[in-house]
């Protein structure tokens, strides 16, 4: 069994006429929190959303614990294991909080001890159990499009921008939340513009530049270098936290 | 009991209810409360259109599919009894005979044309079914031999649906139980039973998936959900259940013909009727096709009196312009005010106003 996951290689992508993704090769090592950073339309989302196959790779493959996923359809990409949570809290509005957890459920039934975890990390949610997830908060929508990917036990996690656009408290407790679900060996690719959530979070880091992944490393080592940030990201992360 | 029959989806407002009460109410006991042949028809017309208007919403309200071929689907259940009856003998196994036809019919066409044009863009979707429906109502109307073209059908029913049938010699409660009340209640008991189903599948977790669906498909296929059979599940579940409705009208008609199924008019009134009652929800398709067809049948008389009565009390110009003739204009009038002052339909709003 490989150490790595999820293995990108030369994974290029065309939306319409445009090129995005150049060739990117990516590996995401097992129980590890892997952060994507980059720049607004680095291309961060589209490798996600590649990944998903939301949108088909042109060229290069995506294998995923060794099975070749590139040309499978989104619906079997996400019955192989990978849940997918979307930026701009992704939550199926009209339905309740229940009903869009147990959308999430491949056999229509909620764990009750992964359900309590889940309480537990978010609180909010047991609370509003019963409500149309429309009328929940921009953070208590971002837990629900999170709790729902991991309501059962997924093999990888990609999680497009969680923190963006919530309140520092509630990235905090964001932050707390995904300490707790690294802590149970899930493997993670996170995308994120919060540098202080990726300082915490992240393991490992790639990070993207025009369609490419132009670095790849442990994240501590990014965190640790200024001049190394500056230059892969145009700013550092000690002065946008 | 109850929870267990409406599937769990109450009406979530009180005066709702009492709508929905008041038509089942209207409904079942039409024949003995409203006496004449008039107000059975629109009673009759009220129960075929709630199951029509049902399955399009299945369509449009919880999958967020529009579809111009409804009426296609209402139109082979029709014709799928005319056929059968005109053709051979008025009996059970006869009528058996052309529904079984008309529904594997209706359901492989629904199957085709979704398999085709639902995995790409909404808006093809609906270009394909108008083109299709278009192409069936031509054909209808050409095949002469077989659907009677454009004079349509007449034919005879089963005897214990005829209207010289007697199911007791006495009346009951001053009515004469005949036929044609028992082919009412043949379609009233028929309404009842398809709209509850409906209502189950939409509250079902197979309705759920529809419904995240209708609100992002790229998620729900995130989710591991294939959209286009959901999609074209629901298809054929609403053209059955279309094509039941073309049957049970073809009953109550005993004529078919391109006017009375096919035509286009129909499929605006079904669209009218769910953008009235509310979309993505089943109770509207009950108060939609209500108040659609009771303004339909008696706007015309209403008005023609209320004109009476301004050109008898002297008042200029009113009694010209409440005229009976002008009915259309004034129903279109009522359409407009209740899409402007209920945008998300009159059990939408009733719900709305309990919170």
């Amino acid at each position: 069994m490989s150490d790595n996951l999820l293995n990108l290689q030369g994974v290029q992508t065309h939306i319409g006429q445009y090129h995005i993704l150049h060739g990117v090769d990516l590996a995401i090592p097992r129980g590890q929190l892997t952060m994507l950073l980059g720049r607004n339309g680095a291309g961060k989302t589209t490798t996600l959303r590649t990944i998903m196959g939301l949108w088909q790779a042109s060229q290069g493959s995506i294998t995923f614990d060794g099975r070749d996923i590139t040309k499978l359809p989104t619906p079997e990409i996400a019955q192989a294991g990978i849940a997918y949570v979307p930026e701009n809290m992704a939550i199926f509005a009209d339905l309740t909080v229940r009903e869009n957890l147990i959308l999430a459920a491949r056999n229509g039934d909620l764990d009750p001890a992964r359900l309590k975890w889940i309480f537990g990390l978010f609180p909010a949610l047991e609370k509003f159990w019963s409500l149309a997830a429309g009328v929940l908060s921009g953070g208590q929508k971002q837990m629900l499009a999170i709790a729902r990917a991991i309501v059962e036990p997924r093999d990888l996690l990609l999680i497009d921008e969680p923190t963006k656009g919530l309140a520092p408290a509630i990235i905090m407790n964001m932050v707390q939340a995904f300490k707790e679900l690294k802590s149970t060996g899930a493997t993670i690719l996170l995308v994120e513009q919060n540098f202080l959530a990726a300082k915490l979070l992240g393991d490992h880091v790639a990070v993207m530049d025009d369609g490419r992944v132009v670095h790849r490393g442990a994240m501590a080592e990014l965190a640790g270098d200024a001049a190394l940030q500056q230059k892969l990201l145009g700013l550092s992360m000690d002065a946008h936290q | 009991m109850l929870n267990s029959i409406l599937s769990g989806d109450y009406p979530r407002s009180r005066p709702l209810a009492i709508l929905l009460g008041l038509v089942l109410i209207g409904l079942a006991f039409a024949p003995f409360l409203f006496p004449g042949s008039q107000p059975l028809n629109v009673a009759a017309k009220i129960c075929v259109f709630v199951i029509l208007v049902a399955s399009y919403d299945l369509l449009l309200g919880y999958t967020g599919i529009v579809s111009f071929a409804h009426t296609m689907f209402y139109g082979i259940g029709g014709y799928g009894v005319a056929i059968a009856m005109y053709n051979f003998s008025a009996t059970w196994p006869a009528l058996g005979i052309g529904i079984v036809i008309a529904l594997i019919l209706a359901i492989l066409l629904a199957l085709l044309i979704g398999l085709f044009s639902l995995r790409v863009r909404a808006i093809f979707f609906a270009m394909i079914t108008l083109a299709v429906a278009s192409a069936f109502a031509i054909l209808a109307s050409q095949l002469n031999e077989i659907t009677g073209g454009e004079d349509g059908r007449s034919y005879r029913i089963p005897e214990m649906l005829r209207p010289a049938f007697r199911l007791f010699d006495d009346p009951v409660l001053g009515v004469n139980i005949n036929g044609r009340i028992l082919t009412y209640y043949l379609i009233f008991f028929s309404a009842l039973f398809l709209f509850l189903l409906a209502l189950r599948v939409v509250n079902s977790p197979f309705g759920r998936v529809l419904q995240a669906i209708r609100e992002n498909d790229f998620r729900a296929e995130a989710l591991g959900y294939r959209v286009v059979v959901y999609r074209s599940i629901a298809n054929c579940l609403s053209a059955g259940m279309a094509t039941l409705a073309g049957v049970l009208m073809a009953l109550w008609l005993r004529y078919t013909g391109p006017d009375t199924t096919l035509s286009f008019a129909i499929m605006i009134d079904i669209l009218l009727m769910v953008v009235i009652g509310g979309m993505g929800t089943l109770y509207g398709a009950v108060l939609g096709a209500a108040i659609f067809i009771l303004a339909q049948n008696y706007l015309q008389v209403l008005m023609g009196q209320f004109s009476g009565m301004l050109e008898s009390a002297g008042i200029p110009l009113l009694p010209n312009l409440f005229h009976a003739d002008r009915w259309l204009l004034w129903l279109g009038i009522l359409f407009v005010l209740s899409v402007y002052f209920f945008p998300v339909g009159i059990v939408g709003k009733l719900r709305q106003l309990r919170k």
